[in-house]
Formats: structure tokens, C-alpha cells, sequence
């Protein structure tokens, strides 16, 4: 799906061998002619891409019974999808539809949040100068470069401490502050902002939260549908934070209840449900690949204003 | 894109006036940022600090013993053996990654493929898959029983390594991560090559510069930024491996140990040891260890562009 400035950038080539050789020139740079060569090898990467998610689909069709009886890439005789979804959420009391709100609950305050904090500090960056700004600007890039896994002790001990371990808090505090986010908000912000305009609005006498809100934010927009799908993947996908965090099972979110589906055939006496985690993936990566496709317009343009700087 | 009209470009940086009533503005908007961020970054940094120079017993309670965890740990050959690992790792899987990655944008920004919306989107979407998803897909598609492997086994009548077995299973993890990230830092290339002025390529034709040429003196230099920030992310994600090795660890108990990854460690000593001040201890040298090499990286990558 070509976007609107992909057709503006790139017009459609001639139909190839129509172009006198005189033309070539023009023909090079902006109307390249389609390779085959270049489609092959890009045909390779998507072959790579895709495969594993076609298996992901097709498995999720079938039985528990035909899943090691028939080819791993081909359809079996009994197509099982919707028998296969009605099991993956009522089985254990329907213990998924209860994971997928607990993932919804830290998607939305978790990334929801994260997006807040990421847009009003990238902003503040970006179009204030204030004491002590390259400090914050030190410490959050060197914050970057520091393992998860080096915070996710101190900070297990300290929540532990505090009483929140076992809590949906255990995973949304921690899920609030994106570094990344604000870096490309950041970046963002100094490009899509013009300063003028906001000169504009102080001599007009407006108060800079009103600015912010009437001015900036429509200006932020792009930008801030790419911060927020960033923080919702990070979050959607997070593993090692709940995994350390929360040992009931009701809280868990999705990722964590596959593994424990996944581990179950592997525990002494556990019941194998490989159809079940199967399924149970592909209605988990649903949702995310729904957004990525239905807002790519808006985060792609988002990201390559980003991009500009670095 | 709003990015590249003239008011916003005369608009770009900070402006030089303006502290004081404005200067607090600044902070009311970075303030709440900061406020969480010193919460779940600062305090916990600062806590393991702490930790790794303490020693908790179950005879004579909390003690100081300096830097004897830091001592501990040079020589910890779990540790040393977790650390050549993902270095090895990091020296063999990344460059295979960002070099996919790299070609796939460039093939992409030559404007020379057919279906291209469809290609960036499709390469794409393994971003968008867990990594508990992703490891536990690739776990069947490896797997002899009901995945790939079995399938060609079975079709063509051989016997095929098995990537969870010891002396594969690294290269197992090193696919499954490349799978997941290709496609991430093909977008990453691209975003950056998309701004490259075509004014640029223009001037390249008349000079009668190849594609070759164009890619190596233009497209590449241009997006250097890009290539470090990528590579940067990659070496710290490298160092950080966690989440692969420890759900293959089910179906690959013996290849897989609890030392696998200097992460991995710190995360057993502590959940499975009850060892949190050594955990503490090997974490913090991890972050360290990997901030001087992004650190170092950053520095060359960026010199050379001076």
C-alpha cells in the first residue's frame, strides 16, 4: 500500500524501453526503471519475513491431533480455527480474555501514560531553554544504553519493598517512561514547531499551556501517533518486567500466560495445548499488526521526521 | 511533510532567549517526565549500588564488604563465559542484521521494486510480534515433530541439525532475533534515506555517477547517523539478551544453562539464588561494559563523519 508521498516522490516509470536513450539522465534519478534483480532480492527478505507468520496462521487452523500428524506449512483436512479460538478463550475459565484485559489495562496507562510524559518533556526540551536542560539531556541518553534487566533487581526489590509486587503497578510505573520516546519527540518538536509561531501566540498573549494545546499539539500529531505506537509495542510486548513483577496468574498479561501454556507440556503431568499457545499467538499479534497497518501514513512520516537530525 | 517547509527549518534548535518565567514553563513540561523517570531510573541505579556493596547473611545480617562482589565477579567464569557469548553473538549477528537491513532500504529507496508498500509493511511486521511469540514460533518451526525442519527432514529424506541442539542453539537465537528486528531497522535506513535532498542524485547523474557510486558517495554518508543509532541499539539489545534464551530454555534444557547470558545470570542469581547483591553486582558491570562500547562506537561513528 503506496503511500501519498510515496506516489508524489516517486511517479510511476515509463513503460520500460519507450525512453530514448537521450532521456536516461532524467529517467535515473527520479523515474528509475523496475528491476527485476533489486524484486528478487527483496522477495528473499520478505519470503524470510513471512514464512514463519503463514506457519503461525495456518497451524492456528488446525487440531492439536493434526498439528503433528500433516506438513507444518500446508492446511490439514479439518480446518479448526474457530473451534481452536472458542477453546483458547474459555479454557481454565477463560483465563485469556482475562490476560488480554490485564495487557489492555498496561497498554493503555502504561504506553498511554509513557506518551503523556514523552510529548510534554520532549516538548519542553525542544522549545524552552532552561537551566540544567543538558544535564536532563545526559542523563536521559546515557538512561538509554542501561540494561532493562540491571533496573528490573533494584527496582523488583524496591516495589517488593513498597508493597507493589503482585500489582498491575508493578508493571505500569516502570512502563511509564520511555527514553526513546522522548528522544524523538524531542527531536520532533524542534523540527515541526516553528519558534516563531510561538512568539506569535505569546505576543498575542497566550498562556504557553493554551498555546501548547491549540498551537502545538495538531503539529505534534504525527509525531505523537509514532511515540505511542512505539511505547503500545513496547508494552504489548513486554516479557521480563511481568515475568519478575507478578507471579498471580490474573494479573499476568498475554505474553506471560503463552509461556505458561507453552511450559505446561513440559511440566510432569502437564497437558500439551500446542493449539491453544498457537492460536492463543495469533490472536495476540492481532491487534498490533491491525495498527501498524491502519496508522502507517501517520508513523512513518512521524519517524522520518525523526530521523532527520540523527 | 511539515518538516520541510521553510518556516519550520527557520524554526529548528532552541530559542536563545528566555529563561527565567519561560525558563519554568520549560520545567512544567519536563518536569513530570523527570519526576518518574528518577523514580524508575535513578533510584534503582542508585539502590544497586548500594546493593552490590553490601552482603546480606543469614547469620550477622547487612553487611559492607566494599568491592569483593566486583572482585567476585572478574573471577566468575559463569559470568566471563555468559559475556564471550553475547559478544560473539553481537560480532556475528548484527552485522548480518543491519547489512539485510541496509539492502532491504536501499532497495526500497532505489524506487526499482515492484510492490514496495506491500515489501516495507511485510518485513516490517515481525516488529510487531512478541518476542515470547516470535521464540515460541520458531521453537515449533524448528522443532523435528511438527515444524520446518521436520518438513524438509521428511520430504527430502535427511536429517537436518537441530538448532536446539548445544552447538546450534546460538545460531537459532541469532535468527530468531534477526527475524524479529530486520525489518525495524530497515525502516530506520529508510526514514533516513527518504530525506536525502534528490537534488543530490541529480547532481550524481549529471556527473555521471552509477547507482554504485551514488550509494557508496551519497545514500551511505547521509544516513550515517542512522547507521549508528542502529548499531548503538543493537549492541545494547545484544548485551541485553534475555528474553530468547529463556523460553528455548524449556524445550533446550541442556543446551540452554542458567548462565547463558550475563542477563540470564544476574536474573537467576537473584530470583532463583536469592543472591541479589552479587545480581546487583554483575549488572551494574554489564551496564557499565555496555556503555563505554556504545559509548566507543558512538565516538568513531561519529568522527569519522567530521
Amino acid at each position: 500500500m503506496p503511500t501519498a508521498t510515496d506516489a508524489q516522490a516517486r511517479p510511476r516509470t515509463h513503460r520500460a524501453g519507450t525512453v530514448p536513450r537521450t532521456r536516461r539522465r532524467v529517467h535515473s534519478v527520479d523515474r528509475p526503471r523496475r528491476s527485476a534483480w533489486v524484486t528478487l532480492l527483496a522477495g528473499v527478505v520478505m519470503l524470510y519475513t513471512l514464512v514463519p507468520l503463514a506457519w503461525l496462521v495456518i497451524s492456528a487452523t488446525k487440531t492439536q491431533k493434526d498439528l503433528l500428524g500433516s506438513p507444518g506449512i500446508w492446511f490439514s483436512g479439518h480446518f479448526a480455527l474457530w473451534d481452536n479460538i472458542r477453546q483458547t478463550l474459555t479454557y481454565h475459565d477463560g483465563i485469556f480474555g482475562r490476560w488480554l484485559l490485564n495487557t489492555l489495562l498496561y497498554v493503555v496507562l502504561g504506553a498511554g501514560g509513557a506518551t503523556c510524559l514523552a510529548v510534554l518533556g520532549g516538548y519542553g526540551l525542544a522549545k524552552f531553554d532552561f537551566r540544567g536542560k543538558r544535564t536532563v539531556f545526559a542523563l536521559v541518553v546515557g538512561a538509554v544504553a542501561v540494561p532493562t534487566t540491571a533496573l528490573a533487581v533494584p527496582t523488583f526489590l524496591m516495589f517488593s519493598k513498597m508493597g507493589l509486587t503482585n500489582t498491575p503497578w508493578a508493571v505500569i510505573i516502570p512502563s511509564l517512561v520511555s527514553p526513546f520516546g522522548l528522544y524523538l519527540m524531542w527531536v520532533f518538536a524542534s523540527e515541526a514547531v516553528p519558534t516563531e509561531l510561538l512568539e506569535a501566540a505569546r505576543v498575542d498573549g497566550s498562556g504557553e499551556l493554551r498555546t501548547f494545546v491549540r498551537i502545538s499539539l495538531p503539529l505534534l500529531a504525527p509525531g505523537i501517533v509514532t511515540v505511542l505506537l512505539f511505547t503500545v509495542v513496547a508494552t504489548w510486548n513486554n516479557y521480563f518486567l511481568p515475568l519478575i513483577m507478578i507471579k498471580d496468574p490474573n494479573w499476568y498479561p498475554l505474553t506471560l500466560g503463552l509461556n505458561a501454556w507453552n511450559d505446561q507440556a513440559a511440566t510432569a503431568g502437564g497437558q500439551p495445548v500446542f493449539n491453544l499457545v498457537i492460536t492463543g499467538s495469533l490472536l495476540t499479534i492481532l491487534p498490533l499488526v491491525a495498527a501498524f497497518l491502519l496508522l502507517q501514513r501517520y508513523w512513518q512520516s512521524g519517524l522520518a521526521a525523526g530521523s532527520v537530525k540523527e | 511533510m511539515t518538516i520541510n517547509s521553510p518556516a519550520a527549518a527557520a524554526g529548528r534548535g532552541t530559542p536563545p532567549r528566555g529563561r527565567g518565567r519561560r525558563g519554568l514553563a520549560g520545567w512544567g513540561f519536563t518536569g513530570p517526565f523527570l519526576a518518574v523517570f528518577a523514580l524508575v531510573f535513578l533510584a534503582p541505579i542508585g539502590y544497586s549500588i548500594y546493593l552490590s556493596l553490601f552482603q546480606d547473611r543469614l547469620i550477622g545480617g547487612n553487611s559492607f564488604v566494599g568491592l569483593d562482589h566486583y572482585q567476585q565477579a572478574f573471577q566468575d567464569p559463569k559470568f566471563w563465559s555468559g559475556l564471550a557469548r553475547v559478544a560473539l553473538f553481537l560480532a556475528v549477528q548484527v552485522p548480518i542484521m543491519l547489512g539485510i537491513a541496509l539492502l532491504a532500504a536501499l532497495a526500497l529507496d532505489s524506487g526499482r521494486l515492484y510492490g514496495k508498500g506491500f515489501f516495507r509493511v511485510t518485513v516490517f511486521l515481525p516488529y510487531a510480534v512478541p518476542a515470547v511469540v516470535a521464540t515460541l514460533m520458531w521453537e515449533f518451526l524448528y522443532g523435528s515433530r511438527f515444524g520446518l525442519v521436520g518438513d524438509i527432514n521428511r520430504a527430502f529424506g535427511i536429517t537436518l541439525p537441530d538448532p536446539l541442539s548445544p552447538h546450534l542453539v546460538l545460531a537459532g537465537i541469532a535468527n530468531i532475533v534477526t527475524w524479529e528486528f530486520v525489518g525495524y531497522n530497515m525502516l530506520i535506513f529508510y526514514s533516513a534515506l527518504r530525506v536525502v535532498p534528490h537534488s543530490l542524485y541529480e547532481a550524481a547523474a549529471i556527473d555521471g555517477a552509477g547507482q554504485w557510486r551514488v550509494i557508496t558517495a551519497i545514500k551511505l554518508p547521509a544516513i550515517r547517523g542512522a547507521l549508528v543509532i542502529a548499531t548503538i541499539f543493537s549492541i545494547i539489545g545484544s548485551f541485553q539478551l534475555f528474553n530468547e534464551p529463556a523460553i528455548l530454555k524449556i524445550p533446550a534444557p541442556n543446551a540452554i544453562t542458567t548462565y547463558y547470558t550475563p542477563n540470564y545470570y544476574t536474573y537467576t542469581l537473584s530470583f532463583s539464588g536469592h543472591q541479589q547483591n552479587y545480581a546487583a553486582t554483575v549488572a551494574i558491570i554489564m551496564g557499565v561494559i555496555t556503555m563505554i562500547i556504545a559509548y566507543a562506537f558512538q565516538l568513531r561513528g561519529m568522527r569519522k563523519e567530521a
